[in-house]
Parts: C-alpha cells; structure tokens; sequence
C-alpha cells in the first residue's frame, strides 16, 4: 500500500466522508488525496441544509453518487446525527445501489485515510470497512 | 368525522407551527444535554413542511403524510430529520384505509417500531421513544376522554424523562450528567401529540360527533 498517483479507477471502492463540519470533511478528504493521489473515487459532504453544523441527506445522496464506483462506497461519518443521515440516505438510493454501500464504525479522519489507502491498493469493500474499522479499539 | 383536506391542512400546519414556536425551547434543552441544534434543526424541518402546505394538504391522508416525513428527512439536517422523517413515512405508508382507533393504533405502532430501528433506541434511553410509546399505549387502551388522555399521557411521559440518563445520542457522551434536564426529542414529541390532540378535540365538537366516530369515517 504504497501512496500513488494513478487515474481513477473505477474498480476501486469510493469513499465518502460525511462531517457535521464542512471543513472537517474537506480537510479530511484532503489528508485522504495526499495518501492517494486520484487513485479511489473520493466525495465529502458536511453542513445542515441551508448552512450551519449539521449533515444534509440530500448532500450525501450526492456524494455518494460522485465517489460512486461499482466496487462500491465506504461511507466515514463523524457523530449521530450523520451516521442516522447516512443510514437515511443508503436507504433511499436504488435497490441495487444499496447493497454496495457499508458506513464504517470509525473516527472520521483516521478511518477515511486507512480505507482510502486500503481502497488504493484494490481492496474489497469489505476489506476497506474492516481495514478503517480496526481503528475502533485504538 | 373525515379527515378531509382541510383538517389535514389544519393538522399538518398546526403540528408545523407549535413546533417552530417552541424552537428556543428545545434548542435551550437540547444545549443543556445535546448539541444545542434541535429547535433550529426542527425549524428548518418544518419551515419546509409549512412552504409545502397547501399542496400536501390535498394529496391523500398518506401520501401527506409521506410529504412530510420525506420533507423532515431532507431539511432537518440532524439526527432527528431521519427519525421524525420515519415515524411520519412509516405512519403514511401503514395509515389504514378506514382511521378507526384500532387502525390507527396500529399504523402508529408500526411507525414508532420503524423510530425504533432507525434509532436502534428503545424506551428508557432518554430519547422521543420515551414519549411515542406510552401515547402508543394510550391510543390502544384509552376507555375515556382520547384527547384529554393522549395530552396527559405526553405530559407525564416528557417529563419522566428528566431524571433518566441518556443511553443513545449525542445526551449519552454526558453520562451521568443528562441527569435532570428533559430530553429535547421528548419534548417535540410532546409537542406533537398535544398539537394533533388539540386539533382533532376541536374538530370533533364542531361536528358534534361522538368520541368512538372522531376518529373513524
């Protein structure tokens, strides 16, 4: 898992990162594009409908549709009200979208560099969740 | 008594502005335990709602009610958009055909089951589920006056939750320290009932129709 540049591949699982705070999700989707380059799909949302702390269902609908990727989309959100957010918004995308969507148990800034590097390498969904998740017990 | 256009008007907005009038009093009570957003967050929910009123007041019983939940979902940009956004989805989609109380008993049960997965929450964590449940028990068992009980039954159980330690959302990083504050979404749930109470009460003694038939067709 050495840091690369290559083209987006659409082979490698997306990563979206979810924050209260616009400038939390900015910055930490920064970190993430200097471990990795362009080599994974990468969106971030943060902020309620309208502006102010918050997380917006609509806003996630859409980053997930630009990380999109067929290998999937990990979703890293910072606290409850994104992660119930996020949940709302798989729910509400198309069926065979849904499947193909994980939200990891992981801090928001830490698990978005290590799923975004696991994801570089070609992993699996499940191994880029199980790889941001191993964060937990830290 | 029908739950025609216009008591679906009056009942969406009524339950919209009561909300939106409390807005500082849930957003004092959501910074005593919370995150401080909850009555700008519900605001914004239901500003929403109210800016759609005329045209969701005229879609059936529940595909308004749908509206509103969907409105909720994508405006309140706090946990509480999901969750309130469910209850009212979930109300809409098992809203029965003919609104006996038995009927609505069980449209209401399957919506605060839906609260329930979409919070993975249950009673007793400080949380709305400490008000929706106990007025879920009351639309079941009620034997005297609904309105009067269903208000009641919000009232004691809102404040049941002063003493409670959070379990679930943001109130649960206090610990201890929720201890003695009401709980924010017990509060608008509160809120809620006593608006729809209020405004079924007096459409059913303007048309005079017994209490069995308020709320059948």
């Amino acid at each position: 898992m050495t840091s690369h540049k290559a083209k987006i591949s659409s082979g490698n699982v997306g990563i979206v990162i979810v924050s209260h705070s616009p400038d939390v999700a900015r910055g930490a989707a920064d970190m993430v594009r200097q471990m990795v380059g362009d080599a994974i799909p990468l969106a971030w949302c943060g902020g309620a409908p309208g502006g102010g702390l918050g997380t917006n269902v609509e806003a996630i609908l859409s980053a997930i549709e630009r990380a999109w990727s067929e290998a999937g989309v990990a979703i890293l959100v910072d606290l409850g009200g994104a992660e119930t957010n996020s949940e709302m918004a798989v729910e509400l995308l198309p069926e065979e979208r849904r499947e193909r969507v994980v939200i990891c148990d992981a801090p928001v800034v830490e698990g978005a560099v290590m799923a975004g590097t696991e994801a570089s390498a070609g992993s699996t969904l499940e191994q880029v969740r199980s790889t941001a998740e191993e964060l937990r017990a830290r | 008594m029908q739950i025609d256009a216009e008591l679906q008007h009056k009942l969406i907005g009524t339950v919209a502005r009561c909300v939106i009038d409390h807005a500082e009093e849930l957003t004092a009570l959501d910074q005593a335990i919370g995150d401080g957003d909850h009555g700008i967050n519900m605001k914004r929910g239901f500003d929403a709602v109210l800016a759609d009123l005329d045209k969701t007041s005229a879609l059936p019983v529940n595909e308004a009610l749908k509206a509103v939940g969907m409105a909720l979902v994508m405006k309140v940009g706090g946990a509480s958009g999901p969750l309130y956004g469910t209850l009212f989805m979930t109300l809409g989609k098992a809203f029965p055909e003919l609104p006996t109380r038995a009927g609505l008993a069980e449209a209401f049960s399957a919506a605060v089951d839906a609260v329930k997965m979409r919070g993975k929450s249950d009673v007793k964590m400080k949380t709305m589920l400490d008000v929706l449940v106990p007025v879920l028990e009351t639309l079941r068992r009620s034997g005297g006056d609904l309105y009067a009980e269903l208000r009641a039954t919000a009232q004691w159980a809102a404040e049941a939750t002063v003493p409670m330690q959070a379990v679930r959302g943001r109130a649960s990083f206090l610990g201890a320290r929720s201890v003695g504050h009401m709980d924010p979404g017990a509060r608008s749930s509160w809120l809620m009932v006593e608006a729809v109470a209020g405004v079924l009460e007096g459409a059913q003694s303007m048309t005079g129709t017994d209490k069995d038939r308020a709320i059948s067709r």
